[in-house]
């Protein structure tokens, strides 16, 4: 942990930034209480430890049955191991099943992600910038439609889009996912309110009296102080991309274009048909190998989403 | 202008399909030329190569598009599980309102054929010369592929029901195996008398289930006459189902467990739910989703209504199809013909399918197979004796698909609450009349 003090000025009036400040405001204060007092909230700590269990369980169930045989599954207390570890077993085959088609599912999945969660946090960032930094006529107007379109969900949106993509004749490409996946009002509101706060605009002024043109003055004044609101951005777009269901469901249709979460559902549904292979064992596999690289990113990138590089720069 | 309009029909289709889940939103089929396909037309499609698109999800097909290819260097089969069941057909359905991407061969199992037909969305077959397989398939495919008149598919496989069972249950606490629907209520009081915690079947209501049970018991609920049709559920055979099921029901001998879920998979492995009676396609799903049943599952013909009597139905069952919005027909028939009969049937049955044609039906080697699984019985001896037994003139209605959707929303009631079966039943006939009424069929009580 950082020092908690100077994180404060800049991220003020973030979401996320607000409620980690009080936080870190908060916590050697209660520390300092507890020494003085010892005495604990028990009632807290219970509950605090029921939400823990509570959504730990899924986890713990899902990396357990992932060591079973569909035997195992079948025949054995769902919490607890089955005799025989079949970890590595069912990862092998796992990624060999069917031609090795999960892989191509984790290619599309990263495709998807890096071009389309990678570009919604361009656009978000381009955005959010001119927004937060340059006054124009309709400003106003843009923000009504920015919490408009964060209001609606995707899913109202799922027809409307398959119906122009299907004029367009995108239907089945990768494009049909990729490109309404650059679009995220959510993430344009956020970097739009962060970056008003944590880019001063007498910094800018400087820039330009010093004589850099605005392309420079973004990218090497303003850019760098934006890190934890483009890691924050990125972070909630990719999670939504990796996770997108609907849009690649009605959008695509060939196999070998299917993200994760579609090449999962069509293995599951194989059990539920006549002549199908059931094979839940390899969809609890598959399950927990596409949670580990989401889990992997919130750890790399956690140490990134911290605040305060501009801190007291410049006087307020 | 028209441009619009199209877009604006092709949207009201694509709504149609997506809220409903399914189609009779009226003839929207795509530019089908309709000529005659000759035999001479197949062999130069076959020269000159080309490729087509197969939607199905039936697993023993890759063997099949291999073996194709193989035969014709020149054709590229590209094989697509788009989903199974009914999100097969919404996605076909969706597909064939956009007018873009539709396969140019697709597998409908036969109680959805119906939509399909009378809404022109697939070829007539008869064009193609189809009709010279009359006689090469067993009679229960072969008649529901011509149920709207014309050829609507080939028949792939077929499902003559048969009752499997898990021998050693029944051993383990001295019941008979019943083999008429009144000993089968017999035999569910005592094997859940013995132990509670066996019940002889699972159901949560599954109108598979159910319209076979009435199909085999003699009931017609369905006739359908182009746009008319008749729905009756309360003729003698229906009322023969109602009869033993409600008994079933009422005495809780019933695992509220639905069919195809893991909870279902798992009763079937431990024991807890002693039957099932499904359709001849059951063996491969036990092998791969109930492995540690193998050796103690058998099968026995269907339990029959009258006692002595040999009536049979079938329960799934599908046939490929040529969509009229896909390009390539002469390639498409090429290979549904190659995969439904001849050397295609054969690699399907060495895969575990099984097979509608009357030629493997009867020989010795088919016949003869010993399944490992259920102990070395010559299961495929019961399930031909069921496939020659299937009592004629059933049909579906012709939007199935929607009427099976909503199967649980009314007999559903049934299972959970004190609502007699043959309420639930009048309750789907309403909603079925009512649907049909809508999209345009004139529907009779």
């Amino acid at each position: 942990m950082s020092a908690p003090a100077p994180t404060l000025s800049t991220t003020r009036s973030t979401p996320d930034g607000r409620a980690r400040s009080a936080a870190r405001l908060r916590a050697p204060r209660r520390r300092r209480h507890s020494a003085d007092r010892p005495r604990r909230s028990v009632t807290l700590t219970l509950l605090t430890g029921l939400v823990l269990l509570y959504s730990l369980v899924p986890l713990v169930w899902l990396i357990v049955s992932a060591t079973k045989t569909q035997e195992g599954l079948f025949g054995s207390f769902g919490l607890w191991f089955d005799g025989d570890f079949a970890l590595w077993e069912n990862i092998t085959r796992t990624l060999t099943y069917d031609g090795g088609v999960f892989v191509r599912w984790l290619f599309n999945t990263l495709l998807y992600v890096v071009l389309g969660a990678g570009g919604a946090t361009f656009l978000a960032v381009l955005g959010g910038y001119g927004l937060a930094k340059f006054d124009f006529p309709g400003r106003r107007a843009v923000l009504a439609v920015v919490i408009g379109a964060v209001a609606v969900p995707g899913t109202a949106l799922a027809v409307p889009t398959f119906l122009m993509f299907s004029g367009l004749g995108l239907t089945n490409t990768p494009w049909a996912v990729i490109v309404p996946s650059l679009i995220s009002p959510f993430g344009l509101y956020l970097m739009w309110v962060f970056t008003s706060e944590a880019v001063p605009t007498e910094l800018l002024e400087a820039a330009r009296i010093d004589g850099a043109g605005e392309a420079r003055t973004f990218f090497r004044v303003a850019l760098p102080l934006l890190g934890p609101g483009i890691v924050t951005v990125s972070l909630f777009t990719m999670v939504a991309t990796w996770n997108n269901y609907f849009l690649p469901l009605i959008m695509i249709k060939d196999p070998d274009w299917y993200p994760l979460t579609l090449g999962l559902d069509a293995w599951n549904s194989q059990a539920s048909t006549a002549g199908g292979e059931a094979i839940f064992d390899l969809v609890i596999t598959g399950s927990l190998l596409t949670i580990v690289p989401l889990i992997a990113a919130f750890l790399l990138l956690q140490r990134y989403w911290q605040s305060g590089l501009a801190a007291g720069s410049v006087k307020e | 202008m028209t441009n619009t309009t199209r877009r604006l029909m092709r949207g009201v289709g694509l709504l149609c399909a997506a809220v409903l889940g399914t189609t009779a939103c009226g003839g929207s089929g795509g530019d089908d030329s309709g000529g005659e396909v000759s035999a001479s037309d197949v062999r130069a499609a076959l020269e000159k190569g080309g490729s087509i698109t197969v939607w199905a999800w039936e697993p023993t097909l890759e063997q099949v598009a291999a073996d194709f290819e193989e035969k014709y260097p020149k054709v590229d089969v590209e094989l697509v599980n788009a989903g199974t069941g009914n999100d097969h057909y919404t996605a076909l359905q969706n597909a064939m309102s956009a007018g873009s991407g539709v396969p140019d061969v697709a597998q409908i199992e036969y109680f959805a054929l119906g939509q399909f037909a009378l809404t022109e969305s697939v070829h007539d077959l008869a064009a193609f010369g189809a009709d010279e397989f009359d006689g090469t398939f067993s009679p229960g495919p072969w008649n529901a592929v011509r149920a709207s008149g014309g050829v609507h598919a080939l028949p792939m496989d077929s499902g003559p029901m048969a009752l499997f069972y898990n021998k050693d249950v029944f051993d383990e606490h001295g019941v008979e195996v019943p083999t008429t629907w009144d000993e089968y209520v017999d035999a569910a009081r005592a094997l859940h008398e013995a132990d509670p915690d066996v019940y002889i079947a699972n159901d949560t209501g599954d109108p598979g289930l159910a319209t076979s049970l009435i199909w085999q018991a003699g009931g017609r609920p369905y006739r359908t006459d182009g746009t008319d049709v008749t729905i009756d559920f309360t003729d003698e055979g229906t009322t023969a189902y109602t009869g033993t099921w409600q008994k079933l029901l009422d005495e809780d001998l019933l695992a509220p467990v639905t069919s195809w879920s893991d909870e279902w998979y798992q009763g079937l492995s431990d024991g807890t739910i002693a039957t099932l009676a499904a359709g001849a396609w059951m063996p491969a799903n036990f092998e791969s989703g109930v492995p540690k049943g193998s050796g103690s599952w058998r099968v026995a013909p269907l339990p029959q209504w009258k006692e002595g009597a040999s009536d049979s139905a079938e329960n799934g069952g599908s046939g490929l199809a040529l969509p009229t919005a896909g390009e390539n027909r002469e390639l498409a028939y090429a290979f549904a013909r190659y995969a439904t009969t001849g050397d295609g049937v054969r690699a399907r049955v060495d895969a575990g399918a099984f097979p509608a044609t009357t030629e493997e039906l009867e020989s010795e080697e088919f016949l003869g197979t010993e399944f490992d699984y259920f102990g070395g019985q010559k299961a495929n001896e019961i399930f031909a004796e069921s496939s020659a037994n299937v009592s004629d003139g059933w049909s579906y209605l012709p939007y199935q698909v929607y009427a099976n959707s909503v199967f649980n929303d009314t007999v559903g009631k049934a299972y959970v609450s004190d609502e007699p079966l043959a309420e639930g039943l009048k309750a789907w006939q309403r909603s079925c009349v009512e649907y049909g009424r809508e999209q345009g069929f004139t529907v009779n009580e």
